[in-house]
């Protein structure tokens, strides 16, 4: 084989973008894919065996998916993509002068092992949402706002009959609008944040029309359903005994504390709550890369600091989708560029260059006004389970703090198992950080994803071949 | 409205799956998740340490709440793992393995 190979990990509108432009420019592509079908979370299409007609209903945007899906199928049927679904890549290795190895597991059961070669890797690994704890949030029919968005748009089911869309950001909006309009009763849609001033006066928001047309859709969607809207509110406990019952929110004061005088009982079987997103960083982690904060580091050009590799999407920062198309459309073409040996020249991509910077601003804006309450820590209970994979309570984390010293959040985990379950500390690292009083620190995971020990007995197996 | 007509859905002929025992349908790519969340069903797990139930969480694979045994297989993620004809479901309890 002779012309160089870029694997893409993420099959999202950052790894699409990138795949598209790259192969458009003569690199063999192989997207590495873990889910059956390409579209990452903000394209997420429904199952094939559903039959829908019509998955348009459950989308925004639709024309740039289909752009993206068609350009992704002629690049497949010439040869020159390889899309691998249903492909879990736990690990990039990085083999010096051979390139990289992409090492993932297949399918659900996710045991059998697979490996591509590659001579740059493009990490668009997307994010997933952030959730802060907050008494009976483990109760069966409390969701994340994302999650009960990707069943809608997956499987094309509704996690129940009466659902309050709750937390912060601006993913509520489409996700209160989605459910209403699949059917479900929005019972309210509650977020901590004000942003209504923010859509008044901001700059960064007049030089977006297209995210004031989105906005405005959705608003007109929650007004046609009667969804009523608390903003400045917040979910203080969710109850029930075996399953979601009802929630009590509460309106908040200026410093952000709950108002006990304005809480009040909401009847519904489910709540979708969210706090925002957090980028999927492991990959990049564990090849050295630069992490700044939450966020992978990328130069102009989408590169990381580590030669071979480039970033783009939510895995470099939260931006949302069109963001992420602008990010991996550069990525794709200076890959293109410079596995060909040449300098890639910005100019080619000017206009997505242009894309990016709007939208870093526009969402550095965002950033600013959604968030979470002030004093959220302050209404976990002790009773309250923080760590969800070990069951380890806020009390528990709060003793470990103050009568046994930890000052840090790998100190609380040793002490409390809180983040040593299966999800490696990704649910419930924000949440113990706050309730510990503790700095939220990056979490270092060297593998990206549990993996059978047999699988990684073998992992070398082929390296004198 | 419900989801299958709003996206005019025109599935494969649904099959018939079990939950500890009792017969529930589902539609041809759902997961198990999907098949349950449709049969009115939110928790399929009783954690480790206290026993309470758990069902879907987070939805795309990132947090394991709601992992079930799917044909004698413990700890499989509802969320992601697609149904077929005559898969035996069971509420998992605990580590799945104890059973």
């Amino acid at each position: 084989m002779s012309e160089p190979t870029l694997a893409v990990i993420g099959a999202g509108p950052a790894g699409l973008a990138a795949a598209l432009a790259a192969a458009a420019r003569g690199i063999h592509v192989v997207l590495v894919d873990s889910v059956p079908a390409a579209g990452g979370q903000f394209y997420r299409q429904p199952a094939t065996g559903l039959g829908a007609r019509r998955p348009q209903a459950l989308h925004h945007q639709w024309h740039t998916w289909e752009r993206l899906r068609d350009g992704l199928d002629g690049h497949v049927r010439a040869g020159r993509v390889r899309h691998l679904t249903d492909h879990h890549v736990w690990l990039v290795e990085r083999r010096g002068a051979a390139g990289f190895s992409v090492h993932a597991l297949l399918g659900a059961e996710q045991e059998e092992p697979a490996e591509v070669r590659a001579d740059a890797v493009l990490l668009a690994t997307g994010g997933y949402e952030k959730v802060l704890p907050f008494p009976g949030w483990t109760l069966p029919g409390v969701v994340t706002a994302g999650g009960a968005q990707a069943m809608l748009k997956g499987g094309l089911v509704l996690p129940g009959r009466t659902v309050v869309v709750a937390g912060t950001g601006p993913l509520l909006l489409p996700v209160a609008a989605g459910l209403a309009t699949a059917g479900a009763t929005v019972a309210a849609l509650v977020d901590s944040a004000d942003p209504t001033g923010f859509v008044r006066r901001s700059r960064a928001l007049a030089a977006q029309p297209g995210k004031v047309a989105e906005g405005a859709l959705y608003a007109g969607q929650l007004a046609r359903h009667r969804v009523r809207t608390l903003l400045h509110h917040t979910v203080v406990e969710a109850h029930g005994t075996e399953r979601l019952e009802a929630v009590t929110v509460a309106a908040l004061d200026r410093d952000g504390r709950v108002r006990p005088d304005t809480r009040r009982r909401l009847d519904c079987d489910t709540l979708a709550v969210g706090h925002g997103m957090l980028p999927h960083t492991d990959l990049a982690d564990a090849l050295g890369c630069r992490i700044d904060g939450t966020d992978v580091y990328a130069d102009d050009e989408q590169r990381t600091d580590v030669p071979g590799v480039w970033a783009a999407g939510e895995t470099t920062g939260i931006g949302g989708s069109a963001l992420a198309l602008a990010e991996g459309h550069i990525a794709g073409r200076s890959i293109a560029a410079r596995l060909a040996g040449r300098e890639p020249d910005p100019r080619g991509w000017a206009a997505a260059a242009r894309t990016r910077k709007r939208l870093r601003a526009f969402f550095a804006a965002v950033d600013s006004v959604y968030a979470p309450p002030a004093h959220w820590a302050e209404q976990v209970t002790d009773e309250t389970v923080v760590c969800r994979c070990e069951e380890v309570s806020a009390g528990a984390v709060r003793e470990a703090v103050r009568e046994l010293g930890a000052g840090d959040l790998r100190t609380v985990k040793l002490l409390t198992r809180a983040g040593m379950g299966w999800c490696q500390g990704r649910m419930c690292g924000p949440g113990v950080a706050g309730v510990a009083g503790c700095a939220e620190t990056a979490v270092r995971r060297p593998f990206a994803r549990p993996v059978p020990l047999g699988v990684l007995a073998r992992a070398g197996e082929n390296e004198s071949r | 409205m419900n989801p299958l007509e709003l996206a005019r859905a025109e599935p494969g002929p649904a099959f018939t799956v079990t939950l500890d025992g009792r017969q529930i349908e589902a539609l041809p790519g759902q997961t198990v998740a999907a098949a349950l969340w449709t049969a009115g069903v939110t928790s399929w797990r009783g954690t480790r340490g206290e026993g309470r139930p758990r069902g879907l969480f987070c939805g795309i694979g990132v947090c394991f709440d709601c992992l079930v045994t799917v044909n004698d297989r413990p700890n499989q993620r509802a969320c992601l793992l697609p149904l077929r004809p005559g898969d035996r479901i069971r509420t998992q309890e605990g580590t799945g393995h104890d059973e």
